[in-house]
């Protein structure tokens, strides 16, 4: 069982970091045969030479970042206050309107492209890292609602009632009790914000156009598709690394949350 | 003065209570974000399938003459079947991987927090920087697998997948595989910790062999989780894009254009919105209909069958 254990896990991890380790290597020795997986020589030329592709690989990193950010920082700012809206009050209509958010993961994004094209051309947010920072919000919502009201949930009215009686104002209860208990929900919706938004395609294909405003994974399609019909396989190599490496550190330092968060999700 | 303190401290004390128009102003915000960016654009997409309509120029009422043309338009189904073929094995593929490697994770070792790691790993990477990985991997003339092949004498030829269509397909489902099994093995984990360690046990009293334990046990007791595995890969699925963009680029000989990509190409490459929201439409539409059957499933419960 082990053994079946530790091959699979080469499977798995093999095409990772053998594309990690490749990106450090001299052109000269990438297409060595034999195949060695480590270099004899340590190189940055790969990362070097990703500098001249377009506006050069920080520009498209930098960018990634801002959307990632971005993201982060509107789909907190939102879901946090709706799934305490919808955990701790009761009002008209309210089951209706939760039943309307979930109903967004139903349908998938990539079936209201077109329209959303037009849309944010008509908000002059067409070829704008924020028109699509806008849309990831826009679709990370149902789910990060859905956990913060589960977050919120979680705390006990009992709880809210003895902090009012011992005096603590509505500001004290939110920073010093119900924050503290809903952080592990928040640290979900961040990881899940930050992996989708750093990892999306077809949006950030179709909604960007200039060589300065695009993202990681649309240089990556820009290098494989090669300048003269010429791959720069090791150029490459580096850009992927680039690319996965925060999302494989971001899984590694918050995976317990990782995991809640697909069950959660799933679970509902 | 003490009006405003008086209501101040009735608002503090009220906030919690279950009368709260406060609680609207809450999840005002979520609601711009999702009658703006999804509710309008939906409804978008159906009247604008009704219309000829350029990116530039003049649109035109043209009522359902969009519907007519998809349905006589080969290409379409063209993709369409193919976007089926390929849900079907990829998610048969994804769950004879993800099975056993569920199985095998669900034991009380120590390394078996780590190895669960490893098999997941790939699941945070996007698709982006996965194809373009196997991409890499794939090439001819320096990737990896071919130059293991030839240097381990098993061909004389580094093999070209990418050029025919049933090697081009395998290629992604094996990629795909790799990339999203971790994911659904989390998914049937879960189902399988749900279990009772006592039912088992007693069926192993009883004699059961493993497995007939495993077949008339666990396996209908995990039927919830199989089958919102089965929901979310057959939805991911129909959806793909990515990998096919990106490593096949929809050949060979527009073979392996998926549903996502036909929108993508009526839209964005020759700009008829129109059409490209009648298709968006259409392939709505299946999708609905396929989760449906499929949450009708879930919603029996076990039980109930017998």
């Amino acid at each position: 069982m082990l053994l079946a254990m530790i091959i699979l896990a080469v499977f798995f991890l093999m095409p990772i970091i053998w594309s990690f380790a490749n990106s450090f290597k001299p052109a000269a020795e990438a297409l060595a045969h034999p195949v060695a997986l480590f270099s004899k020589a340590f190189s940055l030329e790969n990362y070097r030479r990703l500098e001249n592709v377009g506006a050069g690989w920080y520009v498209y990193a930098t960018n990634s970042v801002l959307i990632a950010l971005g993201t982060i920082a509107f789909t907190v700012a939102v879901a946090v206050p709706a799934g305490y809206g919808f955990s701790k009050f009761r009002f008209p209509g309210q089951t209706l309107i939760f039943v309307l958010v979930m109903a967004t993961m139903m349908i998938p994004f990539q079936s209201i492209l077109t329209p959303l094209f037009l849309i944010l051309k008509f908000l002059h947010l067409q070829n704008s890292l924020l028109g699509l920072v806008l849309i990831y919000t826009t679709f990370q919502l149902p789910f990060s609602i859905f956990m913060m009201r589960n977050a919120f949930d979680a705390i006990p009215k009992a709880l809210v009632e003895a902090a009012r009686i011992d005096g603590a104002s509505q500001w004290t209860l939110v920073r010093r009790i119900l924050m503290p208990l809903a952080l592990p929900g928040v640290a979900t919706v961040v990881m899940f914000a930050f992996l989708n938004s750093w990892n999306e395609f077809l949006a950030a294909l179709i909604f960007l156009s200039d060589q300065n405003k695009f993202t990681l994974p649309i240089m990556l399609v820009n290098v494989s598709s090669g300048i003269y019909g010429i791959i720069d396989w090791g150029a490459l190599q580096a850009g992927i690394s680039l690319t996965m490496i925060p999302c494989i550190v971001m899984f590694l330092a918050l995976q317990r949350y990782y995991v809640r968060g697909l069950t959660a999700g799933a679970v509902k | 003065m003490f009006l405003k303190r008086a209501l101040q401290k009735r608002r503090q004390a009220g906030s919690d209570e279950p009368h709260g128009w406060l609680g609207l102003a809450f999840i005002a915000p979520s609601m711009v974000f999702i009658i703006g960016l999804f509710i309008i654009p939906l409804v978008m997409t159906v009247w604008m399938s009704f219309f000829r309509w350029p990116l530039l120029g003049r649109r035109k009422f043209i009522g359902l003459e969009n519907y007519a043309e998809l349905l006589g338009d080969s290409q379409l189904w063209q993709s369409f079947g193919f976007t089926l073929l390929y849900t079907v094995l990829v998610t048969t593929a994804i769950m004879a991987v993800a099975l056993p490697l569920a199985l095998l994770v669900d034991r009380p070792l120590r390394s078996v927090g780590f190895f669960r790691t490893v098999f997941f790993m790939p699941v945070v990477i996007g698709f982006g920087a996965a194809s373009t990985l196997w991409l890499w991997l794939l090439n001819p003339d320096s990737g990896v697998f071919a130059r293991l092949l030839t240097g381990l004498g098993l061909v004389d030829q580094a093999p070209r997948p990418l050029e025919s269509f049933w090697p081009a397909l395998a290629v992604i489902i094996l990629m795909v595989v790799w990339k999203t099994a971790g994911f659904t093995m989390v998914i049937l984990l879960t189902g399988l910790q749900s279990i009772p360690n006592d039912v088992i046990e007693a069926a192993r009293i009883d004699g059961a062999s493993p497995f007939s334990r495993f077949r008339r046990i666990t396996l209908p007791l995990m039927r919830n989780s199989v089958l919102l595995a089965l929901i979310l890969n057959v939805t991911s699925s129909m959806l793909a894009f990515d990998q096919f963009f990106i490593i096949t680029q929809g050949g060979p000989n527009n073979s392996t254009i998926s549903a996502v990509f036909t929108i993508y190409l009526a839209s964005f490459s020759s700009y008829r919105l129109g059409y490209g929201s009648a298709l968006s439409f259409a392939l709505l539409v299946v999708l609905v209909a396929i989760s449906s059957i499929q949450l009708s499933f879930m919603r029996q419960r076990p039980e109930d069958g017998r």
